[in-house]
């Protein structure tokens, strides 16, 4: 049987200037075909779109056990959230 | 599908809808009326698209790979509404009352005007991506000439579909290269499939009389000068792919005109279906 | 629904369970999401790759029958319509793979799990689609049904099993829709036409009430996926809400529902309707349905005759790659 294509990680920047988000995943012989193929499959061709791909194998992740050491210490910065202030009504949102 | 707007005109047209909308025949004649020689290019334009779009549609659920399936419909989807704005606007001119719908599903194979590269069968995924890739570096050509259109209502569709046939381009170059430049099997099979299709694109760029009353009335560029530009897109993707560019030889030529291959009949035979089994009613 | 007769691995009780498979349990409970690579159960990593590969499989053998109609829609407009229905179809196919293949397998593997039949696909695409009609019957038959197990499994409890049917709803909603626009058209239409509709939705119905699977009392896997989250609803839940909702659409319609027993029953809120023919049911999984062999063949010769086209781009990509290498030493 054939070598298989490899598999890629798609993230998108959308019109509105946020960060690349991860889309998905798709098959591509290389780079340049998986965001034409991108293109295709995750954003059926808007145009103004920013597209990186990256091949699946090459993603190093956090391993789950390791999930206390790692994000423990920023779960104690509460301050970092907003509901952390409390903001009196009358100021009105923020 | 949006309507456009009739630049030059606008209260004849408004005129005429008002007249139809009030249910009598239009008192006042389209203002394109006593123009065939225009239906004429517009029906070639609008056959391509449909015709091209129908045979790639048939791939639909049977490509290679799940990325390509979903490529080509994207594909197959903007010829079928470039199709519909060149339709509609053909019957627009014609003014007999027939909308892209009744153009596509109730004229006889010798009414119809694509060319014969587009209506021939798929034959194996190189054949088809091969077909794509000459057809689609003839009609970027043509899109961009369209653009300055002397009919603002041509160069309008011409700027929309030229956008997705860039991309069409880029695709079916890319693949023409890859595969040609691929395994033996790959090369020789997209090796066959130009030997197949060569002969059949010679009749993008012959001038007729329809063609030079259009490049008279600046609607549209003849397509003998087309040509130059798609011979260096050509070769440079040939030879790019390691596939060597056919002799110049024999050229089948009538889709034009309304003669085609046997295969036409079939396209419709199964895409008129049902509007012809059952006349007149809605879907 | 799209997966039917999952074989589950295991049912143990909290007894039985080592501490790592209580922890386990727990987390689902608390609805956390199980993510890749996080410790699983082997059985729950089994049951999934059997259930999201039968959903994908599902999707791609579910384009035939309606692609089969591509060439023939009635107007430009249908046309496109249904095309970018059964792409969306592939899109799906594509999302759950990729889902799966997080669980460590590949796609090329489970799609020749689906050549060589070791595994099955949903039972409703092997019924054939004779008339437009179908269409329109599929959409709102097959696609409701197929919403009524999705929309749930929306909160499935392994992260991107989750996410890609996330996607899947958001992209279907219009799929149900269309397939009832096509019914109300037809309906509408002249009678010849309103007869089409009656004899699809005649055809499709009794199929489209086997998509949830074997009644509850004989459905010997449903526990364990239940407690997993794969499942998030009995089979026989899903059937009464589907009926319960299709019925007065088909009565909007005018059309009758082929079951001369189905009737409102007051107390438990919901209609009484017979049970379909199970043996067809199991006829059908079995390989006996009309187009088994001719949605199986179509799958197969797609996959085959594509391999050289397949290979002949990994060449390219293996020369391309290997020149810009030589290129970068050159320059050096």
């Amino acid at each position: 049987m054939s070598s298989e294509w490899p598999l890629w990680e798609i993230f998108i920047r959308g019109q509105h200037g946020l960060n690349h988000r991860h889309v998905g995943s798709l098959h591509a012989p290389d780079a340049e075909m998986a965001i034409r193929n991108a293109r295709d499959v995750y954003t059926r061709r808007n145009e103004g779109v920013s597209i990186w791909v990256v091949r699946s194998n090459d993603i190093t992740a956090s391993s789950p056990s390791e999930k206390g050491p790692l994000y423990d210490p920023s779960n104690s910065k509460v301050y970092r959230h907003p509901t952390f202030y409390d903001i009196p009504d009358e100021v009105g949102h923020m | 599908m949006p309507s456009l707007p009739d630049m030059t005109t606008p209260n004849l047209d408004a005129l005429a809808g008002q007249a139809l909308a009030q249910g009598g025949h239009a008192q006042v004649p389209a203002p394109d009326a006593g123009q065939p020689q225009f239906v004429e290019f517009l029906q070639r334009m609008g056959d391509n698209c449909l015709i091209l779009g129908h045979r790639v549609s048939e791939w639909c659920g049977h490509s290679p790979a799940l990325e390509e399936d979903i490529a080509l419909a994207n594909q197959a989807l903007d010829l079928i509404g470039q199709c519909q704005l060149w339709l509609g606007l053909a019957g627009e001119v014609e003014g007999r009352g027939r909308d892209a719908d009744a153009l596509a599903y109730l004229r006889d194979a010798g009414a119809f005007r694509n060319l014969l590269l587009v209506e021939l069968p798929n034959g194996d995924f190189g054949v088809t991506l091969m077909r794509q890739f000459l057809f689609d570096a003839f009609h970027i050509e043509m899109l961009r000439a369209l653009r300055t259109s002397a009919d603002p209502r041509v160069a309008e569709i011409a700027a929309k579909a030229e956008k997705e046939v860039a991309y069409h381009l880029e695709r079916s170059a890319d693949l023409v290269i890859r595969l040609g430049d691929g395994t033996d099997e790959s090369h020789r099979r997209m090796q066959a499939a130009l030997a197949k299709l060569w002969p059949y694109t010679g009749e993008m760029f012959l001038d007729d009389a329809v063609d030079q009353a259009m490049a008279d009335a600046g609607v549209a560029p003849l397509p003998s000068a087309l040509k130059a530009a798609w011979d260096r897109t050509v070769a440079s993707v040939l030879d790019e792919a390691t596939l060597a560019l056919p002799a110049d030889g024999w050229h089948h030529k009538g889709g034009k005109n309304g003669i085609h291959t046997e295969h036409l009949g079939y396209i419709l035979a199964q895409m008129q279906f049902l509007q012809r089994a059952y006349p007149g009613a809605k879907w | 629904m799209y997966a039917q007769l999952v074989k589950s691995e295991g049912s143990k009780t909290r007894e039985e369970m080592t501490p790592e498979e209580i922890a386990f349990q727990d987390r689902i409970d608390r609805n956390e999401k199980i993510e890749p690579k996080e410790w699983m159960p082997e059985g729950y990593r089994k049951t999934l790759i059997r259930q999201i590969g039968q959903h994908a499989h599902s999707e791609i053998v579910g384009q035939l029958p309606e692609g089969n109609w591509i060439t023939r829609a009635p107007t430009l407009e249908r046309k496109a319509i249904l095309l970018a229905k059964v792409q969306d179809e592939a899109g799906h196919g594509l999302y759950l793979y990729c889902a799966a293949e997080t669980l460590g397998v590949s796609r090329d593997e489970l799609l020749e799990a689906l050549h060589s039949g070791k595994m099955k696909y949903s039972s409703i695409f092997n019924y054939p689609t004779l008339t437009w009609a179908d269409m329109g019957a599929v959409g709102w038959l097959v696609d409701g049904a197929a919403i009524m197990n999705q929309v749930p499994l929306q909160r499935t409890s392994y992260g991107p099993y989750s996410r890609a049917m996330i996607r899947i709803c958001k992209e279907e909603s219009f799929h149900q829709r269309q397939g009832y626009d096509i019914m109300m058209k037809m309906c509408a239409g002249t009678p010849e036409q309103k007869a089409m509709a009656q004899d699809a939705l005649n055809r499709f119905w009794y199929p489209a009430l086997m998509m949830f699977g074997p009644s509850d009392k004989d459905s010997v896997h449903s526990a364990q996926s239940m407690a997993w989250k794969i499942k998030m609803n009995t089979n026989d839940e899903l059937r009464q809400k589907f009926v319960d909702q299709t019925v007065p659409q088909a009565e909007y319609l005018g059309l009758t529902v082929p079951d001369p027993d189905l009737k409102w029953n007051e107390e438990k809120g919901g209609y009484d309707f017979s049970e379909p023919d199970w043996s067809e049911f199991f006829a059908v999984i079995a390989g006996n349905g009309p187009c088994n062999a001719e949605r199986l063949g179509a799958r197969v010769k797609a996959w085959e005759d594509g391999a050289w086209f397949r290979d002949g781009l990994m060449a390219h990509a293996a020369k391309a790659s290997e020149r810009a290498r030589a290129a970068r030493h050159a320059a050096e």
